[in-house]
């Protein structure tokens, strides 16, 4: 049911761990849909140098978290707010279409990290608002709607 | 591979494929019509009967194939609704049924039927006395599995029977998971009604049967023409009856021999996960199971990602039943039990079967235990756990 690329990400998942003193932090999801996310940023003169996750969720979550912190490590935070839930998808060719919310919550953990970052440092970035567990919300909608 | 999902099907045996293969081509007449190759296959859909009867304590007439176990539930219950109509709308259940159990119940309740769903106990358990308890004026069926599919618990059927009749209630049992794997009696354990599927025992898929009690007018499910002696229209899958039988007949051969080599590997598998995994609880009851199941949560990971280690690994189990997965709820027997989200989203089913070795066990125990590990080392929750523990 997964893509080759799903397969790999989850089998050997880039960035698992944590950063210690972490400029942002995020975390998504609840145990009752059976996903939660961490994702850890390191930034610097608005670079994001370095990314780690941890995940509790199925083969998607863990392969959708791997390749969100791939593709933001480098990235601007201007850039890195361009990521959507697709990209981070169609990065691993593709996510079953009861998976998707596993790519919705990858780029809700992302933002709800730098939402963290700019907290912090008093800081606002366009487009950002503050991270709502949408995840409390029915699957169904993120399902149907892929 | 290492195949230990049993209970959500088995391999044909050769023997049963053997039995079968003639009435795919040169026994391919319809029996229901006159001529000599025809009245052979109603020949072998009489023997099959006789077969499954007295597997079952029953008679032959008492026992009606359908197209698999779903289909027996939902002509159980919906059947026993309709023929009862008149004198009551309540039935009596459990909450960790079987879809097949489940969904008709449901849609009976959209029609002014009222369920009880009795909960079980942590071990999965309800009593003779929970179900007497819920007893109305107006009950007309007490459906209750035999064993559950996903937690092995075997129910006190025997004593659920007792009260049903005592009550004048008819008692139907989905008894899927334990036919071919426990002796059963529908006379001594008054059961009026039994569901039964053949690929659970190494029989065919789409294929199953409804014991009837004798003088119980269940109206058909499937109306058409005369088979089944006007019960359950369509042509006989006479192939697929002759192979429900002959699996049968194998599985209650030395019946108590395998149970006694099964359920040592069992009990070696869960005792060596017990053990050797610390934050892990076995769900189900300890001693009132099936010989072949193993239900276990693994604290702070998700279900699915273990299962997609174990199959790169070449071990195939399941999380919940296969009928869920591919849903994102936690099984809803798991959560009967009590069990929190996060723990129901843990667990993993292995059912083994007749071929399972001690070294397949070993093999899983060698693994399993670093699957765990690599995939606690990824979650949050682990994290805050140790966190809040150093």
């Amino acid at each position: 049911m997964y893509s080759q690329k799903v397969m790999e990400c989850f089998m050997n998942p880039q960035n698992v761990g944590e950063i210690e003193n972490a400029d942002g932090v995020g975390t998504v999801g609840n145990p009752k849909c059976g996903d939660i996310m961490k994702i850890y940023l390191q930034i610097e003169d608005n670079i994001i140098r370095d990314a780690k996750f941890k995940t509790f969720g199925c083969g998607a979550a863990i392969a959708t978290s791997a390749m969100l912190t791939q593709m933001v490590k480098g990235k601007t935070i201007e850039e890195a707010m361009k990521i959507t839930n697709k990209a981070v998808a169609d990065a691993l060719d593709g996510l079953p279409p009861v998976k998707m919310h596993c790519s919705c919550l990858a780029e809700e953990a992302l933002k709800a990290a730098l939402w963290d970052y700019a907290q912090k440092n008093g800081l606002t970035i366009e487009g950002l608002t503050p991270p709502a567990n949408r995840h409390d919300e029915d699957h169904a909608a993120f399902g149907e709607e892929n | 591979m290492i195949y230990l999902d049993h209970a959500a099907t088995t391999p044909v045996k050769p023997e049963v494929l053997a039995a079968m293969l003639p009435y795919f081509t040169e026994h391919y007449g319809n029996p229901s019509s006159v001529y000599k190759i025809a009245q052979r296959n109603r020949k072998a859909i009489d023997d099959a009967r006789a077969v499954v009867a007295e597997h079952l304590g029953a008679q032959p007439n008492e026992i009606f194939f359908t197209s698999g176990g779903t289909e027996a539930d939902n002509w159980a219950i919906k059947g026993i609704a309709e023929a009862f109509k008149e004198k009551g709308n309540h039935i009596i259940t459990t909450n960790i049924e079987h879809h097949a159990v489940l969904h008709p119940c449901q849609y009976l309740e959209k029609h002014g039927y009222e369920v009880t769903y009795l909960e079980v106990d942590p071990d999965g358990l309800v009593t003779a006395e929970q179900v007497e308890a819920a007893i109305r004026p107006e009950t007309i069926l007490i459906t209750i599995m035999y064993a559950n599919n996903e937690i092995g618990t075997i129910m006190p059927i025997a004593e659920i029977g007792a009260v049903a009749k005592k009550h004048g209630i008819v008692f139907h049992t989905d008894a899927v998971q334990a036919i071919g794997h426990l002796p059963i009696d529908v006379r001594a354990q008054n059961i009026d009604l039994l569901s039964l599927s053949g690929h659970k025992f190494y029989g065919p898929k789409g294929t199953g049967a409804l014991y009837i009690r004798r003088g119980l007018q269940l109206p058909p499910l499937l109306h058409g023409g005369g088979q089944e002696r006007n019960r359950r229209a369509g042509t006989e899958n006479v192939p697929g009856i002759v192979g429900l039988a002959k699996a049968m007949a194998l599985a209650y051969e030395d019946l108590e021999a395998k149970n006694a080599k099964i359920k040592a590997l069992r009990d070696y598998l869960i005792d060596g996960i017990m053990t050797q995994i610390p934050y892990c609880r076995l769900n189900g009851h300890r001693e009132q199971r099936l010989p072949n199941n193993v239900n276990i949560s693994f604290e702070f990971i998700e279900g699915e990602s273990l299962l997609l280690l174990l199959d790169m690994a070449g071990i195939a189990a399941s999380s919940g039943s296969a009928c869920t997965s591919g849903s994102l709820d936690p099984s809803h027997v798991l959560l009967a039990l009590g069990l929190p989200h996060e723990q129901a989203h843990g667990s993993i089913r292995f059912t083994l079967g007749e071929d399972n070795t001690r070294e397949e066990m070993d093999q899983v125990l060698e693994k399993l235990p670093s699957f765990v590990e690599r995939l606690r080392s990824m979650s949050p929750l682990y994290e805050d756990f140790v966190r809040q523990n150093s």
